[in-house]
């Protein structure tokens, strides 16, 4: 068979009916897939949430409220969690511009007395081996049991409590500048902001 | 004589006519997302998986499409298949998904893909080109693992994850930042052109 | 993110070819001379600063009211090479000069991931309009300032191509320059904090 020649009709009719076909298949598999990748999303954000808080019976993300940082310029994320009905800890979605490689996020989990129960990075671009240890237990460790309304959540060398990963303080003070953003919305959660508040 | 061109068909994207090694084609993922063999396998295979279809789809309506329009009707389908392929692997395999990121959607942009739709499925029936899809996929596939494992196993002291020099050994960081991307592959390619024979 | 750290970080700390892996075939492919180097560059400059608003104005009037973002790498790769053609078009009408420079380089740019992924990166980021118009320009400068570094350096080792150990001429020497380069621009990571 011969290809069909190149007159203004058949190339119109031809582009028009590859995009047409295109277009119907993407529909098609977007409708299938949204369902599972919104799913995906979420659980990998509700994983991490089981790991910093530990165990609830409530769905956080039903109720995730929006807080902006005592300072005004940031939103963060709150998801209660609740053990038969009473609020047990809450987990606050946080992240630092300040990083070595850019944006820091991480998620960290905090009891209603204020004690950390650490934190999980969920995203980081930091150099391998040196900056991406702020993941590793070793210094993120150093976190856990700290309290808000007690310890300050500085450097070692900034007169706090926490010890920088050697070679990668500025992917330390990364992880300081969201555990702060955390902890002044946590208070100010605490103190009784609820909700989403523009 | 039909059944070698077939086989030679299959195997030409494999060693000879290597897509990375030998025809430098699709660097970019190849550099990019190879710090591991995890990461190396993923991109071979989605790319490998995008040129099969393509490689198919482009064989099979080549005759309905006039020669003038057919580089943007080409495009218009890899784009699509390769959408697809973006939205299966974040629904299903979310954390590869994220690992990979920008370089899926960049299939789209792979020499290979279009090359091999313009220089073979354009002009050969279906199983020819699926063959030659095959071939190129696998070689394509090799290529990235092959950088992978190497990256990974210098730069990480670890293999699929598997750690195996402990948690106060050194391994050299350097392989799994930019510049080892390049340095590991200038070494494959010396090796290659060694086994090959070339520069003799 | 203030726009001279947008330009910092892309054309230093995460140039798009050295650290980002973007557009490596023409860093490859077109950097045997400085001239044709720097052609390149300016072929890229200018397209990918025009296509950074032709996206950012698709992606957010068309596809985002109509819910359709998941449509954008097929959209965008369309954009693109339809106005490489328009470029290409216009310039030889309004200045053969131009041209005769860029001409040969133009339809080498759709294939360009760095085009294609600045686009997307752009979206990703949800940069506004005047952002993602830096955003592309910068990305575009700092793809010209590697090629054209890339292909001074190769012209000084093609002069001596016979010093080289056999195996090491052709690919393995470029890719070892590369990763030189590409580490001495790792100096530049942590600018900015």
């Amino acid at each position: 068979m011969k290809p069909i020649k190149s007159t203004l009709f058949n190339m119109i009719f031809s582009l028009l009916a590859v995009a047409a076909v295109s277009a119907f298949t993407l529909g098609y598999v977007y409708q299938i897939t949204k369902e599972p990748i919104a799913e995906a999303k979420n659980r990998k954000t509700l994983d991490a949430i089981r790991e910093v808080v530990g165990s609830f019976d409530n769905d956080p993300f039903a109720e995730k409220t929006t807080i902006t940082t005592p300072d005004g310029k940031y939103k963060l994320q709150l998801y209660p969690a609740r053990e038969n009905g009473t609020i047990t800890a809450v987990a606050i979605e946080t992240f630092s511009d300040g990083g070595f490689g850019g944006k820091v996020e991480l998620i960290i989990g905090m009891l209603m007395d204020g004690t950390v129960t650490g934190y999980k990075v969920i995203e980081q671009k930091e150099t391998p081996g040196l900056g991406s240890k702020i993941a590793e237990k070793k210094f993120a460790g150093q976190f856990v049991g700290l309290n808000a309304y007690q310890d300050q959540f500085k450097l070692q060398k900034d007169g706090g409590e926490i010890d920088a990963v050697t070679g990668a303080t500025i992917s330390s003070r990364a992880v300081i500048d969201a555990v702060q953003k955390a902890v002044q919305t946590y208070k100010k959660f605490n103190a009784g902001a609820t909700g989403y508040e523009e | 004589m039909k059944n070698s061109t077939s086989i030679s068909n299959l195997t030409r994207g494999i060693v000879r006519d290597n897509p990375v090694f030998v025809m430098m084609l699709g660097m970019c993922p190849t550099l990019g997302v190879t710090t591991s063999l995890e990461n190396a396998f993923g991109m071979g295979i989605a790319t490998a998986f995008t040129l099969l279809l393509s490689n198919s789809f482009i064989s099979l309506v080549k005759n309905f499409i006039p020669s003038m329009v057919r580089i943007p009707c080409y495009i218009v389908l890899i784009a699509s298949i390769v959408t697809v392929i973006d939205m299966m692997m974040a629904a299903y395999y979310p954390a590869l998904h994220a690992k990979l990121g920008i370089y899926i959607p960049l299939i789209v942009v792979n020499c290979i893909i279009l090359g091999r739709a313009e220089a073979f499925a354009s002009k050969n029936n279906i199983v020819q080109s699926f063959l030659d899809a095959m071939g190129m996929g696998i070689g394509f596939t090799a290529a990235l693992c092959l950088l992978g494992s190497v990256r990974e196993i210098l730069g990480a002291g670890s293999l699929l994850g598997h750690n195996f020099i402990g948690e106060e050994g050194y391994p050299l960081l350097l392989f799994i930042m930019p510049p080892g991307a390049f340095l590991a592959l200038a070494g494959l390619i010396m090796a290659f052109n060694r086994l090959r024979g070339v520069n003799r | 993110m203030s726009i001279t750290m947008i330009f910092v970080s892309a054309v230093l700390v995460n140039n798009i070819v050295l650290s980002q892996f973007l557009g490596i075939c023409p860093f490859l492919g077109v950097s045997k001379k400085i001239s044709t180097a720097f052609g390149m560059g300016l072929a890229v400059m200018f397209v990918m600063t025009i296509s950074s608003v032709a996206t950012y104005l698709i992606y957010y009037r068309l596809l985002v009211p109509h819910q359709l973002e998941f449509m954008n790498t097929v959209v965008f790769i369309l954009v693109i090479a339809a106005l490489v053609q328009m470029v290409e078009i216009v310039i030889k009408k309004v200045s053969p000069l131009l041209y005769q420079a860029l001409g040969i380089f133009l339809p080498l740019i759709t294939t360009n991931c760095a085009v294609l992924g600045v686009a997307i990166l752009a979206v990703q980021k949800e940069f506004s309009l005047s952002h993602s118009v830096c955003f592309g320009l910068a990305n575009a400068i700092g793809f010209t300032l590697a090629i054209v570094l890339m292909a001074g350096l190769r012209e000084r080792i093609n002069q001596n191509q016979d010093a080289l150990p056999r195996g090491m001429r052709g690919a393995p020497i470029v890719l070892i320059t590369a990763a030189l380069l590409s580490m001495a621009f790792m100096g530049f990571s942590g600018i900015g904090n």
